[in-house]
């Protein structure tokens, strides 16, 4: 294993393209191993952020290193070790998708010829594509096109694989393969770096993920720290919503809300029991009542006091 | 790396239709002087009064046919889409991550383009020759200094030929790349290319600016005749030479530095 912690560590990365703040002082920390989701809406910042931490662009500010290596300097060494599926696949149209994989390949100096062959049919079959192997690039459909970005990602063995929306396009079939896939990949020790604007694509596979607002990270952490930001809610259903409501009230829950019969609002450290005993005893009758553990999207919204919907 | 690279450039549909467009000139050329029973003497390119005389002629001349236009403008097209044509697919990211280094990527299409510069140059004299043989006399070559030289050294000479040719586009393939560096739209790059060998060529018939014309890499593109001279006349082949590989040393070195800090965002 790796003597560093983190995969991927940056500090204070900034990329501004003229007034535009596209990624804002970011620090990120992504621990090797792990199963990273890089989660936000379109528009927050995360495929510049890959970009900077690929060596695409460089950053205004920040400094970063990738699998220990001091970036941009030690890039060759860093990106050896690294896979990745940028804004999409981008491949030649006029060649077959073998064909595009040997061409890839054999642009770097570590593509060995010898096993070539080998690693291509074998990445090809990782992502389904095998029988389409001999076709052109430009007869596959955009689900195949992204299933041949994770091929080429997957032709060398990698420390790190950084995923742009590896699941853009795919139809619901595809999506569970190549989550599978990933969940796979994460399992054999290789540290994932997702970015994705699903946040229950990202609840599925990763074990962290950090979040993206108008180019700065909010949060990150394991995926149950995450969901601690936000508190967990009761809802109960009973016969008189009022009366219910100001004997909850008084029991100290705050962010009541009403729907019907339904009543919602937040735990902030009060047991659920003594809800349910407090309404008994008011003479509420309780039809059902259910902690309700918060999803990442209520950490999120809880994150960005806003809705989950295009930045800015 | 080179290799693929010069694979991928000469194995494209367009890049092969380019070369054989190069090789019909000199048939087509050869057949229209044999059809109308030899030139005109209302002039034309150089050469062309030589063409009936002996098949290495039919070489030189279809050189100087396609010279000014026609190799220039497949040079464009591989020049200027060498970098910006990879950025308008997006796979010069996946090339930069996979890793290649810039500097790299940059010296693999240069070579390829300066590959294909005497390739197009070749398959002119090549061509030209076949037609020639074909069509007119072959044996001794009466040189344009009027001594005689014997077949092979002639055919030598267009071989010669080719290279210098080839040589003479190395300016423009350099520039070609440079600006292939700046655009994500390769035909933005090809016209611009193209563009630069117009203005080039405009300026080299103004005589006002004649102070600029040895400045001009179009201005020896035409030295090559005189390896048809006898002995040959070294002179300006050599200032050509020498004035392309100043253009390659100054766009080479601007290409350079765009390439090693430009932002990948296509």
């Amino acid at each position: 294993m790796p003597a560093h912690e983190f995969a991927i560590e940056t500090h204070g990365l900034a990329k501004f393209f003229g007034g535009l703040r596209a990624v804002d002082g970011v620090d990120l920390a992504v621990p090797a191993g792990s199963t990273y989701g890089f989660l936000g809406p379109n528009g927050s910042g995360k495929t510049t952020t890959i970009r900077v931490l690929l060596g695409l662009i460089s950053p205004s500010a920040g400094k970063w290193q990738l699998l220990g290596h001091r970036m941009p300097e030690e890039a060759m060494a860093a990106l050896s070790n690294v896979g990745a599926l940028v804004e999409g696949p981008a491949f030649y149209p006029w060649l077959t998708g073998e064909e595009n994989l040997v061409r890839i390949d054999a642009m770097g100096r570590d593509g060995q010829r010898s096993t070539r062959g080998a690693r291509i049919a074998d990445a090809l079959a990782r992502v389904g594509l095998g029988p389409a192997a001999g076709r052109k690039y430009k007869a596959y459909s955009l689900g195949m096109r992204q299933r041949l970005g994770l091929a080429s990602a997957l032709l060398r063995p990698r420390r790190l694989l950084v995923l742009d929306e590896p699941t853009n396009g795919m139809d619901p079939q595809g999506t569970r393969e190549i989550r599978h896939l990933i969940r796979q990949l994460g399992s054999e020790g290789t540290t994932v770096f997702l970015s994705s604007h699903l946040l229950s694509e990202i609840e599925q596979v990763c074990t962290h993920a950090g979040v993206m607002h108008r180019g700065k990270l909010l949060a990150q952490g394991t995926i149950a720290e995450l969901r601690a930001t936000s508190s967990p809610r009761l809802r109960v259903e009973v016969d008189d919503p009022g009366r219910a409501g100001q004997v909850l009230g008084r029991l100290g829950m705050s962010h009541l809300e009403r729907s019907g019969d339904n009543l919602t609002g937040a735990l902030d450290g009060l047991r659920p029991e003594d809800c349910c005993r407090a309404l008994v005893e008011a003479g509420v009758a309780v039809r059902m009542l259910l902690p309700e553990r918060p999803s990442l999207e209520d950490a999120f919204v809880a994150l960005t006091g806003e809705g989950f919907d295009v930045a800015r | 790396m080179w290799l693929v690279e010069a694979r991928m450039v000469f194995g494209r549909a367009r890049v092969r239709a380019l070369l054989v467009v190069l090789a019909a000139v000199p048939v087509f050329l050869a057949l229209a002087v044999y059809l109308t029973g030899g030139p005109s003497h209302a002039g034309g390119p150089a050469f062309l009064d030589q063409a009936t005389q002996n098949g290495v002629f039919t070489a030189l001349a279809s050189l100087a046919v396609t010279m000014p236009f026609f190799i220039p403008l497949s040079v464009a097209v591989v020049a200027g889409d060498s970098v910006a044509g990879e950025a308008s697919l997006g796979t010069l990211r996946y090339l930069l991550v996979r890793p290649t280094g810039r500097g790299r990527l940059l010296l693999a299409k240069a070579v390829v383009v300066a590959l294909f510069c005497i390739a197009a140059a070749l398959v002119v004299v090549v061509a030209g020759v076949i037609a020639g043989l074909a069509f007119f006399p072959h044996g001794k070559v009466v040189t344009l200094s009027g001594t005689t030289i014997p077949f092979l050294d002639g055919f030598g000479r267009s071989l010669l030929a080719a290279l210098v040719v080839g040589a003479s586009m190395f300016g423009l393939a350099a520039i070609g790349i440079f600006v292939s560096t700046f655009t994500d739209a390769p035909i933005v790059a090809m016209a611009m290319t193209v563009g630069a060998v117009i203005v080039s060529a405009i300026l080299d018939g103004v005589s006002q600016v004649a102070f600029m014309h040895p400045w001009l890499f179009t201005n020896y593109w035409l030295a090559f005749a005189d390896l048809a001279r006898e002995p040959i006349i070294w002179r300006s082949i050599w200032k050509d030479l020498l004035l392309q590989a100043a253009y390659v040393a100054f766009f080479g070195s601007a290409a350079w530095a765009r390439m090693t800090s430009r932002d990948v965002l296509a």
